[in-house]
């Protein structure tokens, strides 16, 4: 065990820092820049049963330090996942991945999650029953408790690996949703997805977004997404991935401290392609600075 | 692909509407012309991707146009500003496709990466043709560029106020062997129609990251969905699918 590392769901992590679905592709993009194997894992783009074109565009908007997209689950499939993108991210990329799966029925996140489920990388699954993208799937399961457990209990009936369920924070009691996850046998849970958000053009009068409203993400959720890290993580026993906003080697600490056990970088990957490798070789030094010996040590800190 | 930083040599109004960015920097990883830079710029959490109009080992040409408040920003930037610049990002125009009277349209902005590509066209030998489309006199930029590198473009406008009058289809009698475009989508598929040739477009779209992350950019075409910012944003005339 390094000073970095830390246990996630039983599988240990060089250090806590994992790219964000949705911000890292399947790891080629970023592969080509640097050895992506400095990371902890990374979570893949969100993968549904059939092949997904996504939203119209525009699906990209700004925001005060931040931005909305409105992709809409853009994904080949499942079967194209397994067949071809996986192959490759086997040739850049040597750890256990987090398979992030979403769905429009509780069906269909059971038979995605079981096919990736046997696939030797994957790790973990992430179950994002949280996209604020799409419509009569993603995020209506997760806006729920009974819903979001229902999904949980389907895929934890055919997963061997680990299930994070990704939560939505927009919602009126994420810790409702957090536990009724918990006794449906999540073994983990991921929070934040991206925050409802809408931007209108002055010009145009009409919204920016083709989808009119999107995920905001980015610094400017980053107090929001650990406040409800540090909600979540006390109210359960399951650990939670923090994410939301984070975009530094301080910001990773706040989140540990909050309770988070490992951290998810994602809208800032988009503006500096380096900031998951930048964050992680900075790491030490703040740890040094903040006193810390061991990161492990410092998970839930804050909460005295 | 390279991050790097860039220093402002020069950042001056064309016109009213359009401005050119000199940028002193690593120029290694632009391969192509076509490809384009994305600028981080301060107080913007996004970066703004723009085309580079010519290009060498040590420094790039941007033409921009005013257009939101991140290109309102870039215009009161001081020369001397060091600016963190992505590099080499995007596919390029296919040289090797030109033949060997190729023809050049852009309209707007879109005149831009043309620069760069008919140096090079020029530089193999070839005898490119340019037909650059503007709204009216007081937007026509680049035509004194074209001309210093021996190159007289044919200019249009929409109100007749320079040039011909009209859009640039009105000015493609020009016979060549194959034809590069950029510009409104609406110019470059008239374009397409109107050439009997093979061409190669190249598109804008509202980016996310630039480089291939996020899906912010795909636009459909036959082989399927494809990001602007990677698997283009030039495109050949026969893979385009258009919205109808």
């Amino acid at each position: 065990m390094g000073r970095l590392s830390v246990s996630l769901c039983g599988i240990e992590l060089d250090n806590p820092v994992i790219p964000a679905s949705g911000t890292f592709g399947y790891g080629h993009e970023f592969a080509a820049l640097y050895d992506i194997n400095c990371l902890g894992s990374f979570s893949f783009k969100g993968t549904t049963l059939q092949p997904r074109f996504g939203n119209p565009v525009p699906r990209i908007a700004e925001g005060n330090a931040g931005m909305l997209n409105a992709v809409g689950l853009q994904n080949p499939g499942v079967d194209a996942v397994i067949s071809r993108e996986l192959p490759k991210l086997r040739e850049v990329f040597h750890k256990p991945v987090i398979a992030n799966v979403s769905g429009f029925s509780v069906d269909e996140y059971a038979q995605v999650c079981a096919k990736l489920d046997g696939e030797e990388q994957v790790g973990w699954l992430e179950v994002n029953i949280s996209c604020p993208n799409v419509h009569g799937g993603g995020m209506s399961f997760g806006t729920d408790p009974k819903s979001a457990a229902e999904v949980t209990r389907a895929v934890r009936a055919v997963a061997k690996k680990p299930v994070l369920v990704k939560l939505s924070p927009n919602v009126t009691d994420i810790v409702a949703i957090a536990k009724a996850c918990e006794d449906a046998g999540a073994d983990g849970l991921s929070l934040i997805n991206t925050v409802m958000a809408l931007r209108i053009d002055l010009k145009t009068r009409r919204p920016v977004l083709a989808n009119v409203t999107g995920g905001l993400s980015g610094p400017a959720v980053f107090p929001l997404a650990l406040r409800m890290v540090w909600q979540v993580s006390q109210a359960v026993k399951i650990p939670v991935v923090g994410l939301g906003g984070v975009s530094s080697a301080e910001d990773v600490i706040e989140m540990l401290l909050a309770g988070a056990t490992a951290v998810q970088v994602g809208a800032v990957n988009l503006k500096n392609p380096f900031v998951c490798k930048e964050i992680i070789e900075k790491l030490p030094a703040v740890m040094d600075r903040y006193g810390i010996e061991n990161i492990q040590d410092i998970i839930g800190g804050a909460h005295g | 692909m390279k991050q790097g930083l860039f220093t402002i040599v020069e950042n001056t109004p064309l016109n009213a509407r359009y401005a050119r960015l000199v940028l002193a920097g690593d120029g290694s990883a632009i391969t192509a012309p076509g490809q384009f830079a994305s600028l981080s710029l301060p107080g913007f959490f996004l970066r703004r991707p723009f085309s580079v109009c010519d290009w060498d080992a040590e420094a790039m040409t941007l033409v921009y146009e005013s257009a939101g408040r991140g290109t309102a920003l870039l215009r009161s930037l001081p020369e001397g500003m060091a600016l963190d610049v992505l590099s080499g990002l995007g596919n390029g125009f296919d040289l090797s496709r030109a033949g060997d009277e190729p023809l050049l349209v852009g309209g707007g902005s879109g005149a831009s990466p043309l620069l760069g590509l008919c140096r090079r066209l020029l530089s193999e030998g070839k005898r490119p043709r340019v037909i650059l489309g503007f709204g009216t006199r007081e937007d026509v930029i680049l035509t004194g560029d074209f001309l210093a590198l021996g190159v007289s473009p044919t200019v249009t406008t929409e109100d007749g106020s320079f040039g011909i009058r009209g859009f640039v289809t009105a000015a493609m009698e020009l016979p060549h062997s194959f034809f590069y475009t950029c510009g409104p989508e609406a110019m470059m598929r008239a374009v397409a129609r109107r050439s009997p040739t093979g061409g190669q477009l190249s598109f804008d779209a509202r980016m996310g990251c630039g480089f291939g992350a996020c899906m912010g950019c795909t636009r459909m075409t036959v082989d399927g969905p494809k990001r602007v910012c990677k698997d283009g944003p030039v495109f050949d005339k026969e893979a385009i699918v258009w919205d109808d």
